[in-house]
């Protein structure tokens, strides 16, 4: 009887759990057995494992196989547990040398003549790796950049089986690549390609100090996507822990190779206004992949054509709206995702889309009109803190060939007014002005009495919710911090009633 | 006889011969019934009646001979056991189910690979 055991992990969202894997070979018929939940995926590993095996010049021992992987309640899914299992085989042979237990993890997936293939969600397994108190991971060549992202864990990259094996017997370690140092090349989209357009762009501003949600209304073609795209190139750039997080996210949906690794970049995620409520919040049948909400943690969630939308896939922005993550139940079971983003929509005037100015050229009835944006529902709208009506730049406007600010300018005052942010709120568990609680709000976070009093009066001609009551005050502060006011006086305050009303801003 | 049954029989004759020298007395050879046909039945010093099923191959190309027996085949084994030991009047013996593996390889050598209680 041959006994062998490593480790490896196994992810429930961003969560990563130690999965030991046991290997026993015995005397009996040959088979394989796998135990421990394995889905389909997994169960194919047999295959692939031994036809990797004798494609490196190993053995397969010709007895009973019995594989098994604790937890055994857990689920497991996918392919990364092709190479500890191969790893584990060959060690209850006694053709390499058996680990140190809590060592180690493999993470890999064999192809048939034993090199080792990329998998999903490296970033997260490593780091839980490191939690657990692993010195070591051997990871796929492809996956090293991903890994080498945790600190204080030795990274080793295979390309083959024969890579892990050559490593795990003589201690050679494969050919390294380079470092990745964290990307801090700059947004190709810049805030000096739009022309005109000043509301809008102070509107930007206060919502990137602020963190508040946005809605763009205006005909088409008068640059709502263009002022979207643009956002993360004035937002503060992501902290070293915030990068990791994001960057696990996308690793889990596979997405890494569309965004630069290790981006400070706040990701931009624009879902089609066609897409659907698992693609937005996440799901899936077998392992649970995050969505578009999750996708945008950090960074920006854009919604062009909002109105187009179905309506319960809007409504599902709700919950991560309200708590900033996002609770996906399957029969597999259920997980959640980090969602903290900047909502923005964007949404034309009307279904022919040419209402605006003295709305001459629309060809739309008054009903359709009304009926167009009432598609958002009122609780959805109600958590959008600004409106922001877009129009044509004028004539001048256009014939200028100056060009506007350019983001770095107005990314150094964003991060200059979040300063004075971050000193207010230290202690408390919020970091954004959007994000103060209301009883906070009432207490400790009034504006001046003059602002206090403007608030009442409109609270009074019934122009202004409770709800909207806090929000104006939260924008308010972010209209203080961008000045450098210590309170709201009486002109952000008004500017802040204005910015969520849609109206013109003051001079 | 045909090629396949002359190796057939072969690598039982070399079982049998492998089990005589171990003090197995050999009970019957080639049992057949409807439903399958049982190699060997052989009983031990102690009393435990065995039935043996022999894969004889000439090469390991086509994998390992062990691995002709799928689990469909374990579970006839299995019922051919306990025809047999009705058959004979033997219930209440004890009883397990072995496998020979025998690989002839070229200038008549015989190699064996025999498990106990494979099932």
């Amino acid at each position: 009887m041959a006994l062998a055991l490593a480790s490896t992990v196994s992810l429930t969202g961003l969560i990563g759990n130690i999965i030991d894997v046991e290997v026993d070979i015995s005397d009996g018929l040959p088979g394989y057995i796998l135990l421990g939940l394995p889905d389909a995926a997994l169960n194919e590993s047999k295959d692939r494992v031994r036809a990797a095996l004798v494609n490196s010049g190993e053995s397969w021992p010709n007895k009973k196989v019995t594989v098994s992987l604790s937890p055994a309640w857990l689920p497991k899914s996918g392919s990364a547990f092709d190479l500890p299992i191969a790893i584990t085989l060959l060690m209850a042979q006694g053709q390499v040398p058996k680990d140190e237990v809590g060592k180690c993890v493999y993470l890999g997936e064999l192809a048939l003549d034993g090199q080792v293939r990329e998998v999903r969600g490296v970033l997260p397994a490593v780091l839980a790796a490191k939690k657990s108190g692993f010195i070591k991971a051997l990871v796929p060549f492809k996956n090293y950049a991903e890994a080498k992202c945790v600190s204080g864990i030795e990274i080793i990259a295979i390309e083959s089986l024969r890579d892990a094996l050559h490593y795990l017997r003589n201690g050679e370690v494969p050919n390294f690549p380079e470092q990745i140092a964290i990307s801090d090349s700059d947004y190709f989209l810049d805030l000096c390609d739009v022309a005109g357009q000043v509301g809008a762009r102070k509107a930007l501003e206060i919502a990137a100090i602020g963190g508040h949600h946005l809605l763009f209304i205006g005909p088409p073609g008068t640059g709502k996507t263009m002022l979207a795209e643009r956002i993360p190139s004035i937002l503060p750039p992501l902290s070293e822990e915030s990068i990791l997080e994001v960057t696990a996210i996308h690793s889990i949906a596979g997405t890494l190779p569309d965004r630069e690794l290790l981006s400070k970049l706040p990701p931009f995620v624009a879902p089609h206004h066609t897409t659907t409520a698992p693609a937005m919040i996440g799901g899936g049948a077998h392992a649970i992949r995050p969505g578009a909400t999750s996708l945008a943690h950090q960074g920006v969630l854009f919604i062009d054509e909002a109105p187009e939308c179905a309506r319960g896939v809007l409504d599902s922005l709700r919950q991560p709206l309200e708590s900033g993550n996002v609770t996906i139940s399957r029969a597999v079971g259920s997980v959640t995702y980090p969602a903290r983003f900047m909502l923005v929509l964007a949404a034309n005037p009307c279904p022919c889309g040419r209402f605006s100015g003295r709305g001459r050229s629309c060809t739309c009835t008054q009903i359709a009109i009304r009926r167009y944006l009432q598609r958002l529902s009122g609780p959805l709208l109600d958590r959008i803190d600004i409106r922001v009506f877009v129009d044509s730049p004028s004539r001048i406007e256009m014939a200028s060939d100056e060009l506007g600010e350019s983001s770095a300018v107005v990314r150094d005052r964003v991060i200059a007014a979040r300063a004075i942010a971050d000193e207010r709120f230290i202690g408390s568990n919020w970091k954004l002005n959007s994000q103060i609680p209301p009883s906070e709000l009432r207490k400790r976070f009034r504006a001046e009495k003059m602002g206090m009093n403007f608030l009442h009066t409109e609270l009074d001609n019934e122009r202004l919710s409770a709800r909207g009551f806090h929000k104006v005050l939260r924008i308010s502060w972010s209209i203080a911090d961008s000045k450098g006011h210590i309170i709201p006086n009486r002109d952000d305050v008004e500017s802040a009633f204005r910015l969520r009303e849609g109206m013109e801003l003051l001079a | 006889m045909g090629t396949k049954q002359l190796i057939g029989a072969l690598g039982e004759d070399f079982v049998a011969k492998y089990l005589v020298t171990r003090n197995y007395e050999i009970l019957d050879r080639n049992w057949r019934i409807r439903e399958g046909e049982i190699d060997l039945v052989a009983i031990s010093e102690l009393g435990v009646v065995v039935f043996i099923e022999v894969k004889t191959r000439t090469s390991v190309s086509f994998g390992h001979p062990l691995e002709a027996i799928t689990r469909e085949k374990a579970y006839r084994l299995q019922r051919l056991a306990l025809a047999w030991l009705t058959v004979h009047h033997k219930w209440g013996f004890e009883y397990r189910i072995d496998a020979a593996a025998v690989l002839i390889s070229k200038g008549e050598k015989f190699e064996i690979d025999y498990r106990i209680a494979v099932l």
